[in-house]
């Protein structure tokens, strides 16, 4: 447990000197502001024709797509910089398990990545204020929830992906193209007919869809953290194999 | 404390090392010596628990570098050839993480420590990649000692470094080497010369000669050499050294110098002394000349010549030059 919080802290604090974090937690502060302000200033506008008020899931809608689009760039780094650098060959020789690097730099990236979510609650907070007699606070509590739980299974898929490259570049744009292939898997799915139902199961999306409709289904629980740990055994397979070669 | 036997590592159809055997006594410092690409680094990877032997055993400390992983990089200090280090930390931080990865009681405490002994105090709050390569190879070296480890394995540890650093970084392996055991590599000879009081010459994978260094160059120097320098004209001095027993052939040299190969196993210097003097000439100065370890290192990891052609251009790169050789040994 003490390896996992040394190596955590490293990559947490890392985040905070590197280019690319800063441009992710731009990125994602600022399209989310854009959702929160453009979609308030319609509903004020329109108010006299649909008397509904904007709920929480102006924000969580964009938030998925952005989470979907940046978390590989957060783990690219994690440990495709580690093997290009030699780095590795010091970590690998330190009393340190395999599992434990791996799932501490998943730790380092989902601590940033809670960082950022965490700072993107003020909208919800200022929007029950906007709102008359607030807004739904289950609906928040919901979708937050799966928010975390799959920045989670991404950034652990994603990890496992950098274990396998020595280039960052190439370490995101696979990361990038699984998520993408997991997302457009329904579509894929629903035209084939053929394994529909297990491919729609294996939709990353679709799973969200409890959690944002406010309900929290425990199968979509065990789906994200199932997947989660996936790509932390994947990721520690990947790291043992480089022992290998 | 290290006990290596018959580790072979193949990195798919090329054999990197085959079948290495040897041991290092506790207060040993034991030099690496081969070309590039004789699986050097390759064995110390393997001892350090970075990848595991295709075959063979290695025991450090007690503990099986496969079966006991952890155990074995608890108690060695590494410096890999590379030096990998974090660029963006400071010399600080970066040590501190490696005392946290070791849980390192006091970990401050020995990183300042570490510090003091590559002298690298003042640049502690400095960033790594502002680092000379000198100052890197020295953080390395920190990283190495902070867990005051019982085994160090250093990897090429003076690469890099100007002069007076590298004496010093000599100076501090010695010292460590005292109490703990070093296993080292290096392609500088001379540097195995005065730090290593046991030297493997690897080749290919193999072990082509294990000995201290002195032993070796007396054993593998062959026929003794011996240079004379006589006053006047000595015309008639070669018959009366060829008589001297044990005496293999004569050479008058154009600078006036003689050269007097004899055979190997006896020292016939009191013989050959003896006989200038009754001769009637008047020695000036006497030397023997033993093989430096150049010429050993040489002799032992040369290519075997294939084309007879070759034969020529390459005896004459094994062949010491003498001239060469005074200058070195004064």
């Amino acid at each position: 447990m003490r390896n996992l919080w040394t190596i955590a802290r490293r990559e947490y604090k890392l985040y905070f000197i590197s280019p690319v974090a800063y441009v992710v937690a731009f990125l994602f502060l600022l399209v989310i502001g854009y959702f929160f302000f453009s979609e308030v200033t319609t509903a004020v506008a329109y108010s006299m024709y649909y008397p509904t008020a904007p709920g929480v899931e102006i924000l969580i809608s964009p938030m998925v797509t952005l989470i979907l689009f940046t978390m590989p760039a957060l783990t690219m780094r994690l440990v495709a910089e580690e093997n290009r650098t030699g780095t590795m060959e010091l970590l690998l020789t330190a009393p340190v398990k395999d599992w434990e690097l791996v799932v501490g730099k998943w730790m380092g990236s989902f601590l940033f990545a809670l960082t950022l979510l965490a700072a993107t609650f003020i909208y919800p907070i200022v929007l029950n204020f906007l709102v008359d007699p607030g807004i739904d606070q289950g609906l928040v509590f919901s979708g937050y929830l799966g928010l975390i739980l799959m920045t989670g299974s991404l950034l652990a898929v994603g990890v496992a992906i950098s274990a396998l490259f020595s280039n960052q570049v190439a370490a995101f744009f696979v990361s990038l193209a699984l998520v993408l292939a997991v997302w457009i898997i329904r579509p894929a799915a629903s035209a084939t007919g053929t394994g529909s139902d297990v491919l729609s199961y294996l939709n990353l999306v679709d799973h969200f869809l409890t959690f944002y409709r406010g309900t929290i289904d425990l199968s979509d629980v065990v789906y994200y953290l199932s997947l989660t740990t996936l790509g932390l055994v994947l990721g520690t397979v990947f790291v043992e194999i480089r022992r290998w070669r | 404390m290290i006990e290596v036997e018959g580790l072979t590592k193949d990195f798919g159809a090329r054999r990197a090392i085959d079948g290495l055997t040897f041991n290092a006594r506790q207060g040993e410092i034991v030099g690496f010596l081969g070309p590039n690409g004789a699986g050097k680094t390759t064995t110390m990877r393997i001892l350090t628990g970075y990848m595991p032997p295709t075959a063979g055993t290695a025991k450090v400390v007690g503990f099986d570098v496969t079966e006991q992983s952890l155990e074995v990089r608890k108690r060695v200090g590494y410096l890999p050839e590379t030096v990998p280090l974090y660029n963006d930390m400071t010399v600080y931080d970066y040590l501190k993480f490696m005392a946290d990865l070791r849980h390192l009681a006091e970990a401050e405490d020995r990183v300042l420590e570490a510090l003091e002994v590559v002298n690298l105090l003042d640049r502690a709050e400095g960033y790594i990649g502002n680092l000379s390569k000198g100052m890197r190879q020295r953080v390395g070296l920190a990283q190495a000692l902070l867990h005051k480890p019982e085994v160090l394995i250093l990897d090429e540890p003076t690469i890099g470094l100007d002069p007076a650093q590298i004496i010093e970084v000599r100076k501090l392996i010695r010292e460590i080497g005292k109490e703990r055991t070093v296993l080292l590599s290096t392609h500088i000879l001379s540097e195995a010369q005065q730090i290593c009081d046991r030297v493997l010459i690897i080749n290919k994978g193999r072990i082509v000669a294990e000995d201290s260094p002195e032993h070796l160059q007396s054993r593998l120097a062959g026929a003794q050499r011996v240079s004379l320098r006589v006053q006047g004209d000595a015309d008639g001095l070669e018959s009366s050294l060829s008589a001297v027993n044990g005496v293999q052939t004569v050479v008058a040299r154009p600078d006036g110098t003689w050269e007097v190969e004899t055979i190997p196993g006896i020292d016939t210097r009191p013989q050959i002394a003896r006989a200038i003097v009754q001769a009637g000439y008047d020695l000036l100065e006497m030397r023997a000349m033993g093989l430096s370890l150049e010429d050993i290192f040489m002799e032992l990891t040369r290519e075997e010549p294939e084309p007879p052609a070759m034969d020529e251009t390459e005896a004459e790169q094994v062949e010491p030059e003498p001239e060469q050789e005074t200058v070195e040994e004064e």
